[in-house]
């Protein structure tokens, strides 16, 4: 199942539609850290209010994804986790730390937005 | 522990990644159905998807098996992960958080532990391992 990618000016935005398998998470991971370099994206929303689990793999898989794209400039912003999701993260002990969080896209983008990130030369 | 009844069951072979997707959309509606809330049925849903992967990592293949249940009067949910692989070599530090074998965040089977109100592990070195995890509905 691939997970579509937008670009909306400086950001990347990535929509999961259906439940992913592991496989499907690590492809996620790829090509959101290859289109940072290829968009020259500052920054990256990360919509999981469709996916039925966050678990220790989805959860470990993200947060590497937020990890890697610091890494090559760019900031992830993590929205749509639901009240269920994080009921079971919070007793399980699956944190997101270090990595922002917001309820849904749009204060996503107001997040991204307030960090001020410029856009970056050609 | 009288009068334990299996009512109703779904059952999954795991061979593959797309098997704990299957796994645990499965049980997830077996605990809809059986009268679990969302809330509890994500957390079933959790559960199975962490055990599923065990299996899938250390022992593939192996099955889920979530069953619906009535102890004493009061009903449940059991899921059953089990397995003919090489068995977990020693229980307590598989059950640490943050041990793992293969890379990973170490924190499945103590999170399904956190997750559920009952858990054990049987494991002999070479003849598998089943764990059973059950959840009893608040009265």
């Amino acid at each position: 199942m691939q997970v579509p990618i937008l670009k909306q000016g400086p950001y990347l935005i990535a929509t999961i539609q259906s439940a992913l398998t592991d496989a499907d998470l690590e492809q996620l991971r790829d090509s959101i850290v290859e289109r940072v370099g290829r968009h020259r994206a500052r920054g990256v929303i990360i919509d999981v209010t469709a996916l039925d689990v966050m678990d220790s793999f989805a959860t470990g898989t993200l947060a590497d994804i937020a990890h890697m794209t610091r890494l090559r400039g760019a900031k992830t912003v993590i929205v749509g986790i639901q009240p269920d999701v994080a009921y079971t993260m919070a007793h399980m002990g699956l944190t997101l730390e270090g990595i922002s969080a917001a309820l849904d896209l749009e204060e996503g983008l107001s997040q991204l937005e307030a960090e001020g990130l410029p856009e970056r030369g050609p | 522990m009288t009068d334990v009844a299996a009512e109703e069951e779904a059952r999954v072979r795991i061979r593959c990644d797309a098997d704990i997707v299957q796994a645990r959309q499965r049980g997830r509606a077996l605990a809809l159905r059986v009268g679990f809330g969302p809330t509890v049925s994500t957390l079933v849903a959790t559960a199975i998807s962490e055990l599923a992967r065990n299996i899938l990592l250390y022992a593939s293949p192996g099955e889920i098996v979530v069953q619906s249940l009535e102890r004493n009067g009061h009903s449940g949910l059991s899921i059953l992960a089990r397995d003919q692989g090489p068995g977990i070599p020693d229980i307590r530090q598989a059950m640490q958080d943050g041990y793992s074998t293969s890379r990973r965040l170490g924190l499945g089977l103590p999170g399904v532990q956190r997750l559920m109100d009952e858990f054990e592990v049987d494991s002999k070195p070479g003849a598998g391992t089943t764990i059973r995890a059950t959840i009893w509905k608040q009265s």
